[in-house]
């Protein structure tokens, strides 16, 4: 059996999944969902999933790579530009996950990115609509369905392209259906 | 604290290099090169946040959501940037940074004295900021 690492927070993570969890309440309302990035820790893009981007400014490696980078960054400036904690160690020293103050979403005049990451290191972003609500819950569930059909494959290898896990696109699209 | 709906207020040049930083009470000590670094990051971020966007038309952030704060961003058109850290829910903030762009225009931009793109040190501009920072923190007390 393969040892996936941070199983062991991993399954604190999401001690209740079961398959194919219930979307969670009032993502009906319109959300719209245009595009999906998921990394791992090592900043190796997992997933790139879009179902609306008219706009391509770069190609798609460089794209994920700025967009890693860009993460990588804004975690480090609101880590030590947050206001509330007195102790915030130098900029640009990379932090562990849940280390820090972090964000969970910005926004543009023409989209919004939202962000989690969980305490294993893995990255999801989901970019929508400029005026979509709290996403949190829905990255959560987005996140159980990785676990779900992604992490509990056997045949999946840690930390390469998610491209032969049929579940989970077709879970992944179903969902992400109910929020355009 | 929690009279402070402002941490700090940060301005930009077009740039990227800090010209005026004000401190409203945050926790622990940031200082001037920490300050100046965060301010060239925000600017490369905000930057590469244009390249990232789906669709076409995009102006940079202006609303970055974190646990313990808010980030507003204004960006003028001539590329002056104001950002203020504040708390999470703070509300109007976006009109404050347009309040704040107007006493920009009058009392640094009108000043024969300031040298375009170099610090702020203009005396009025202090007190009459200082005076808005005030009105509006009075206001948010009120909520």
């Amino acid at each position: 059996m393969f040892s996936f690492g941070g199983g062991s927070s991993l399954t604190s993570v999401v001690p209740d999944a079961t398959p194919a969890p219930a979307a969670p309440p009032g993502t009906g309302t319109g959300a719209n969902a245009q595009v999906l990035y998921v990394f791992n820790r090592g900043g190796v893009c997992l997933l790139y999933r879009e179902w609306h981007r008219p706009l391509r400014t770069l190609d798609p490696t460089q794209d994920q790579k700025l967009m890693f980078g860009l993460l990588f960054s804004l975690r480090s400036f609101t880590a030590k530009i947050d206001p509330t904690t007195a102790e915030k160690g130098n900029l640009g020293v990379p932090l562990l996950p849940g280390q820090g103050c972090s964000f969970y979403s910005f926004k543009t005049n023409t989209y919004k990115l939202n962000f989690l990451e969980s305490p294993s290191g893995i990255k999801l972003i989901l970019i929508t609509h400029p005026r979509t609500g709290d996403q949190r819950d829905t990255l959560k569930h987005i996140y159980n369905l990785y676990v779900e059909y992604v992490v509990k494959n056997p045949l999946y290898a840690p930390g390469t392209p998610i491209n032969r896990c049929e579940l989970f696109n077709k879970h992944l699209d179903q969902y992400v259906k109910t929020l355009i | 604290m929690a009279s402070a709906a402002i941490y700090s207020l940060f301005i930009i040049n077009k740039s990227g290099g800090l010209i005026y930083y004000k401190d409203y009470g945050s926790a622990g000590r940031t200082d001037t090169n920490d300050s100046l670094r965060l301010a060239s990051l925000w600017h490369s971020m905000h930057a590469i946040s244009q390249q990232l966007s789906p669709t076409h038309g995009c102006e940079g952030i202006d609303l970055l959501q974190a646990h313990n704060f808010d980030l507003h961003c204004f960006q003028s058109l001539t590329g002056t940037k104001f950002f203020a850290v504040c708390e999470t829910g703070a509300q109007n903030i976006e009109t404050l940074l347009k309040v704040i762009y107007e006493l920009y225009t009058d009392f640094v931009l009108k000043n024969p004295f300031y040298e375009m793109e170099m610090p702020i040190r203009c005396e009025l501009f202090d007190l009459n900021l200082a005076q808005v920072i005030q009105k509006d923190r009075v206001t948010l007390l009120g909520r």
